[in-house]
């Protein structure tokens, strides 16, 4: 079984912008390394001068005209989705 | 069940306020997270003035709850979206609305798409169609179960690693997963975009194959569609088919295995050719597939940060407060267990030994069924190893539930077409799915081998 400290379920957390609840970082640790365990077992195959498969159709860059397209949504619809607005800007806490 | 065609003709205002009936009286069953009535019946008294007409006039249909489509907030069944009102519809709604049919609600998922039998719903589970205390499979059983409790003659759903089969196979309707790339996923939510596709879920093939006609084809608004190829077909000629041996191993439910053995029988009696075939790294499919699901996961959703749509936590006070409590909330358990495993195996150090070698390994499996696809047309297989489970039996352990998905998840990573049919009921009258797959842009060719043999 493999092994995943509390820490690195922290770090794991702040890698993935996630604040967790304490008892959550528990079963997260327990959960992690059970499907850590399962997923090592790839590394049985042999995979020694295999090319990696990222897009399985095989298409290559698809190219459109580099035109403004609305799809149909204007601004306002747009800003009005944001949780806070202001001065017609989506409003953020102080960054710094 | 009822087919398209018992609708089409009829007015649209009464096909619609029947389905609308029909889903609040199966609401028990928490098939589905909201009804678009309002816009529905507008919609409907449209067609009934002929001002909208198509192949599907009148014909009501419900979406999975990851299309964006209007009427009602579109959520993915998670906190983060409850109140996300969508400004636009997705491809693949828009296009079935161009020939008259009608969305008349949308159906519960796992939150996100992420899982196997709708229990991750952040608004609670769906029930199984034919057994109130099981699962009805995942992530898409809302419209499984719609579909097979005949509120709506089809449903449209999304499979990234089984989504629209497992549930096919547990409520007991058609479930397709095209090719990849068929059908545009533009205003979809978006989970793991090389394996994410669009399907439907129907009563029968040859309707599953209409609807599939209809969504698929080029969208410039998603370059990975390819060229429209899809052409229903209305005869098959005979076929090599070949039994994936690897799934029809002791580890399957016996009366699963059965059932998928009597549709093979009924292959032949028809004359076609049925052999037993091996695909040696089918085995190690799972963790490839658990390596770079969450991989895409983590990234596709990075952007549900609490700024420009979605849930913002309360009473924050700095910017990584606001993501760190805002995505806290806003997910279930199984989107922050996959956001970081995600994070874990492209860390930099693990990059190599997981996603790397998960992509190389993808290759191996993809030339095994390009090897196979050499000598014969279409394989055969259970779609799930068991019949449909228990509510609460899987949940406790991540990994069981995941297993659930081992059949589903081969095709899905080499972007095959796979498609769960009906092949019988277990001794508890529970459904037992039988999964046809074939080459990429065989789709059709499935749709109507499984037609041709319906009710035999």
């Amino acid at each position: 079984m493999t092994q995943i400290s509390r820490d690195d379920v922290l770090h794991l957390a702040q890698l993935s912008s996630l604040q967790l609840a304490d008892d959550e970082v528990d079963s997260l640790q327990q959960d992690i390394g059970n499907i850590l365990g399962y997923i090592e077992q790839l590394s049985e195959l042999d995979t020694t001068g295999v090319e990696p498969t990222y897009q399985v159709t095989g298409l290559t860059n698809v190219w459109r005209d580099d035109v403004v397209d609305q799809s149909g949504v204007s601004r306002e619809q747009l800003l009005a989705l944001a949780p806070e607005q202001q001065n017609n800007s989506v409003k953020v806490p102080k960054v710094l | 069940m009822s087919k398209i065609s018992d609708f089409v003709g009829n007015s649209a205002r009464t096909n619609v306020e029947t389905a609308l009936e029909k889903a609040r009286a199966a609401s028990e069953y928490h098939a589905l997270l909201s009804l678009t009535e309002e816009r529905a019946l507008e919609r409907a008294d449209a067609v009934d003035r002929g001002e909208i007409t198509g192949r599907l006039a009148g014909v009501p249909f419900v979406v999975k709850d990851n299309f964006l489509a209007l009427g009602a907030p579109s959520t993915a069944a998670s906190k983060m979206l409850a109140n996300f009102d969508a400004p636009l519809q997705a491809t693949a709604v828009e296009k079935l609305e161009a020939e008259g049919a009608i969305c008349i609600g949308k159906a519960n998922l796992d939150a996100f798409a992420h899982g196997g039998s709708t229990e991750n719903s952040a608004f609670g589970p769906t029930k199984n169609a034919h057994d109130q205390e099981r699962v009805a499979g995942g992530s898409s059983g809302g419209s499984a179960v719609v579909t097979a409790l005949d509120v709506v003659p089809f449903a449209l759903g999304t499979d990234t690693g089984g989504s629209i089969r497992q549930p096919a196979s547990f409520n007991g309707v058609v479930g397709v997963k095209p090719t990849y790339g068929t059908v545009s996923r533009y205003g979809v939510v978006a989970m793991a975009s090389s394996t994410d596709t669009i399907g439907c879920f129907a009563t029968n093939a040859e309707d599953a194959a209409l609807v599939m006609d209809i969504m698929a084809g080029r969208d410039v608004r998603d370059m990975t569609t390819l060229p429209d190829f899809f052409t229903p077909k209305g005869s098959v000629a005979l076929q090599k088919i070949g039994v994936i041996r690897e799934y029809m191993s002791d580890d399957v439910d016996q009366e699963v295995r059965d059932q998928v053995a009597e549709y093979i029988e009924t292959l032949k009696a028809v004359g076609h050719t049925v052999e037993e075939v091996s695909l040696p790294s089918i085995r190690y499919a799972l963790a490839m597939y658990y390596i770079i699901v969450p991989a895409e996961v983590s990234s596709n959703l990075a952007r549900y940060d609490g700024i420009r749509y979605g849930h913002r936590a309360e009473g924050i006070q700095t910017l990584a407060e606001l993501y760190g409590r805002s995505r806290d909330e806003g997910f279930v358990t199984e989107n922050k267990r996959r956001i970081m495993i995600g994070s874990y195996v492209l860390s930099s150090g693990y990059f190599d030994a997981y996603y790397q070698q998960a992509q190389k390994a993808r290759t191996i499996l993809i030339n095994e069924y390009n090897t196979l696809f050499d000598q014969y047309d279409v394989l055969i297989g259970p779609v799930a190893p068991t019949p449909a489970f228990k509510l609460g039996e899987n949940v406790a352990d991540p990994v069981k539930m995941y297993l659930a998905d081992i059949m589903t998840v081969p095709p899905s990573l080499a972007g095959l077409p796979a498609i769960s049919v009906p092949a019988g009921r277990t001794q508890a009258g529970l459904p037992v799915g039988v999964q046809l797959i074939g080459r990429q842009q065989s789709d059709a060719l499935l749709l109507a081998l499984a037609a041709s043999v319906e009710g035999k």
